[in-house]
């Protein structure tokens, strides 16, 4: 448990990717089967206990530590599992300090009226720190920054160094057939075993990814060679239908699944959709939120992301749709290796034929091929689809197999537009890690008022971090530096005096913030050194590039 | 004793303890700058002390001083004054006064725990006892000095691309941790901030072996991969950082015990290493002097009012001004 717990701590206060990877890697290296494999679940979302409540660790503590103490210290910390953490009144000798392993496998097999004795036991047993990371375990928020995609990474890393052939793609190929405590896994990235089965049709299979391009590189390219389609503003999914289950699956008959383009089910969010796949195909495409065939803007999606309940309320006022693009599988046929224009016929003769009888029948639709003969008249195209839902096009190589991974050449994506807007920077404060000694990020406001007659104010509209070279930080820091008239903590505000061209894919309304607006993506476009902030643009200018 | 804008004032002595304006006459237990002030007229003090004053404050620092070496007794006024060790910084001293025949300890700030760079703590039994309380809630117990350095090498080990900066009051806790990671083995170079040089030399010249101690500006960028490196707080995460190469910052302080803290400051390494009591040495010590009258002067002090009032001792907190609690 000590080195689990040495490994959340280390993990919270590492701001770097590549920092954490390490830390996960250098962990498993260090710790033996199964704890390792244990960690690795808890740092996948793999593990839930749920008869360990907050409510239940206070009640523990009240047992233990005095009333009026506990307020003080509480109100001082802020976090209620680390002021136990801290406070908890060691027994010098009490127990032998538990392993990861005995606290999963003993809570998981502890009726609900004994897990309060256990937690005590350990918490007895354990140092300040190794109470932290049980607390955290148990009550389920580890937050320390590392996605499912991150610690499959550090897999790949971890198999790389043992001289094992194996890329992430690799590892999520395997994941989905495969349980706490991973054993096969490891034994497989250190060469002691052959590559786990992957026998399992409900599997994720990696997504093919597309390269972005820019309107000036398209003079490269044959038009003849490229099929077009919008690109839609939802989540990019996967969606394993095995409704039949006479395919043998190892999971078992009728399982289905919905997973985002890093491989984790998203289903559980969407009962409505999951539970209608009732046909036998594994299909790419979009999760969308759509009203009578109009797609809603993205902030209504992301209303239904996530939510462990899903209320009745829910389902009904952000239906959720799919709008398809490719086919990977048609029953247990791997169509991956034909070209996408073949892919393509298949996928529209299997729609034809299986959504009339599908209770997906109203929630499932083809993403249309956007016909163009030039690049010319495809330009044109794009610049007039300003309607919400479209975030610009794809283009793909009629002749592209289905490869996962980002290949070079085959699929690219051609962004619409970004809207801009000129800002005033209003605020700066410090990042983090390389950047924790520059002013990095800015908060920037446009003009409320008519900012020519001195009536006018700034109110904030969004933040950017990133979007500028390193010698422009240099010289933005500078800048803050230079032109800082107050202070609040790592916050700095600055004179109303720097204008940025900021870009954004789209604004949305927003009760968050005070100009109830917010942007999608913002970032720093372009840094005006030469326009007066009084020419900066107004709110109002923002609000009418709302879409509704 | 009074309490004065001024600071603590001993009556029938004529003296203040550790005052924070200039005075005529004070007794400075210790050399931090929110105990030891410029300017008095006489001050008494451990000859530790009086080193740091006039390193900090030049030779001028007061128009006359007296060093008086721990256990010493001396007669000022009506009061004998002696100092006993306080186990904080180098020189660091408890203020015992003895007044017809009653005797209250002044403690100035201390802790229990061995430090290589100055003398143990000594308990005094006293019928007054005038405590910090700078880490006084019970969330706050130190871990061991060794296991934290233990964190520090482990990083080093395991990111050997990346300068470690390590943040450090300059007075005390630099030193420390210096004698700390020597005591666990570690003997490759350690470079410093200009800012610490001074007081690191000191040290070295009262008998506090540091090793080889290197200024930052001989090294190269590239010099400095896997290098530790002290500097004031103030300059790990700000431009003067930008010298090492892809710098983790780490931070010597017994805040960096709570997470938001940590956060706070943006550093990726919090080592748990404090010169203030924590609140089990706060708790014992307080059982260790037996006074029947404790008083509380900076930090948390409800808390350990509230403990120890619980424990039958009469506590009351002291408002003194101008402590610097977040800055230890």
């Amino acid at each position: 448990m000590k080195a689990f717990a040495m490994l959340l701590d280390r993990l919270a206060f590492t701001p770097g990717r590549l920092g954490k990877l390490r830390l996960i890697e250098a962990h498993f290296a260090a710790t033996p089967d199964p704890d390792r494999g244990y960690a690795l679940a808890a740092l996948t979302g793999g593990l839930a206990f749920d008869a360990a409540k907050p409510a239940m660790i206070r009640a523990l503590v009240a047992t233990r530590v005095d009333a009026a103490l506990f307020e003080w210290s509480y109100d001082f910390v802020g976090d209620l599992a680390e002021t136990v953490a801290l406070i908890w009144p060691q027994r010098p000798g009490a127990n032998r300090e538990p392993e990861l392993t005995e606290v999963v496998e003993g809570l998981s097999a502890a009726k609900k009226t004994e897990v309060p004795a256990l937690v005590e036991r350990w918490l007895d047993a354990l140092d300040a720190n190794g109470r932290w990371a049980l607390l955290k375990l148990i009550t389920g928020g580890l937050r320390v920054g590392v996605s499912a995609r991150l610690a499959k990474t550090a897999l790949a890393q971890f198999g790389a160094g043992n001289g094992q052939t194996v890329d992430v793609g690799a590892v999520e190929e395997v994941w989905h057939g495969l349980t706490p405590p991973y054993e096969a896994l490891f034994a497989w990235l250190e060469g002691r075993a052959p590559r786990p089965s992957v026998d399992s049709l409900a599997m994720f299979r990696p997504l093919m990814l597309a390269n972005p391009i820019e309107a000036a590189e398209l003079a490269g390219l044959d038009p003849a060679d490229y099929a077009a389609e919008w690109k839609w503003d939802g989540i990019r999914v996967q969606i394993v239908a095995r409704a039949d289950g006479g395919l043998g699956g190892s999971l078992g008959q009728g399982e289905s699944r919905l997973f985002s383009r890093t491989g984790d089910d998203v289903g559980g969010a969407f009962p409505d959709l999951v539970g209608a796949l009732d046909f036998d195909a594994v299909l790419d495409g979009e999760l969308l939120v759509c009203r009578d065939g109009v797609v809603a803007p993205f902030n209504d999606l992301q209303q239904r992301l996530n939510r462990k309940v899903v209320t009745a309320k829910m389902l009904a006022d952000y239906p959720a749709f799919l709008r398809l693009y490719d086919i990977l599988f048609e029953g247990g046929e791997d169509l991956r290796p034909l070209p996408f224009m073949e892919r393509r016929r298949r996928l529209e003769a299997w729609h034809a034929a299986t959504a009339p009888r599908s209770r997906m029948k109203d929630r499932m639709d083809l993403s249309p091929l956007v016909p163009f003969a030039s690049w010319d008249e495809l330009t044109a195209l794009r610049d007039g689809a300003r309607m919400a839902g479209i975030e610009g096009l794809m283009l793909k190589r009629c002749d592209s197999p289905y490869v996962s991974g980002r290949p070079k050449g085959p699929w690219f994506k051609w962004k619409r537009g970004a809207l801009t807007l000129d800002v005033v920077v209003m605020y700066a404060q410090r990042g983090h890690g390389k950047r924790s000694s520059y002013y990095s990020d800015y908060t920037f406001g446009a003009w409320r008022g008519d900012p020519t007659d001195g009536a006018a104010e700034l109110v904030p509209v969004g933040k950017a971090y990133f979007g500028f070279t390193d010698a422009e930080l240099l010289r933005l820091d500078k800048w803050v530096r230079d032109n800082t008239i107050d202070r609040f903590g790592p916050v700095r505000q600055v004179r109303p005096g720097l204008v940025l061209e900021v870009a954004f894919d789209s604004v949305h309304p927003s009760t968050r913030h005070k100009s109830g607006l917010a942007m999608r993506f913002p970032r720093v476009h372009r840094i005006r050194w030469d326009k007066p902030p009084e020419e900066a643009d107004r709110v109002e200018t923002l609000a009418a590039m709302v879409v509704s | 004793m009074k309490v004065t804008p001024r600071g603590l004032f001993c009556e029938p002595g004529g003296f203040y303890v550790d005052p924070t304006r200039a005075v005529d006459r004070a007794v400075v237990t210790h050399g931090h700058a929110d105990h030891a002030r410029p300017g008095h007229g006489r001050v008494l003090a451990t000859p530790g002390t009086l080193a740091i004053m006039a390193a900090r404050y030049g030779p001028e620092m007061a128009a006359a001083t007296q060093p008086l070496a721990y256990g010493e007794p001396l007669r000022v006024g009506d009061v004998t004054v002696h100092l006993a060790p306080a186990g904080h910084i180098l020189g660091s001293a408890q203020a015992v006064l003895e007044y017809r025949g009653s005797r209250i300890v002044v403690s100035g700030d201390y802790k229990r725990r061995l430090d290589a760079t100055c003398a143990a703590f000594e308990p005094v039994p006293c019928d007054v006892f005038v405590t910090e309380a700078t880490f006084g809630l019970p969330v706050f117990r130190h871990p061991p000095d060794g296991e934290e350095i233990g964190k520090l090498l482990d990083s080093l080990r395991l990111f050997p691309e990346r300068g470690h900066v390590v943040g450090v009051y300059a007075l005390g806790k630099c030193q420390r941790v210096i004698t700390l990671l020597r005591a666990a083995g570690y003997d490759a170079p350690i470079y410093v901030h200009g800012a610490l040089t001074a007081l690191c030399d000191l040290y070295e010249a009262e008998g506090v072996a540091l090793g080889d101690l290197r200024p930052v500006t001989v090294a190269t960028k590239a010099e400095m991969a896997g290098q530790i490196v002290l500097a004031p707080p103030s300059a790990i995460a700000d431009r003067w950082a930008r010298r090492l190469p892809d710098p983790l910052t780490a931070m010597a302080s017994g805040w960096m015990r709570v997470r938001a803290r940590a956060r706070q400051r943006g550093v990726e390494l919090p080592l748990v290493i404090s010169d203030h009591a924590d609140w089990d040495e706060l708790t014992q010590t307080l059982d260790d002097v037996g006074a029947p009258e404790v008083w509380v002067t900076h930090g948390r002090e409800e808390a350990l009012i509230h403990h120890a009032a619980g424990r039958g001792y009469r506590a009351r907190a002291l408002a003194l001004v101008g402590r610097d609690e977040e800055g230890q």
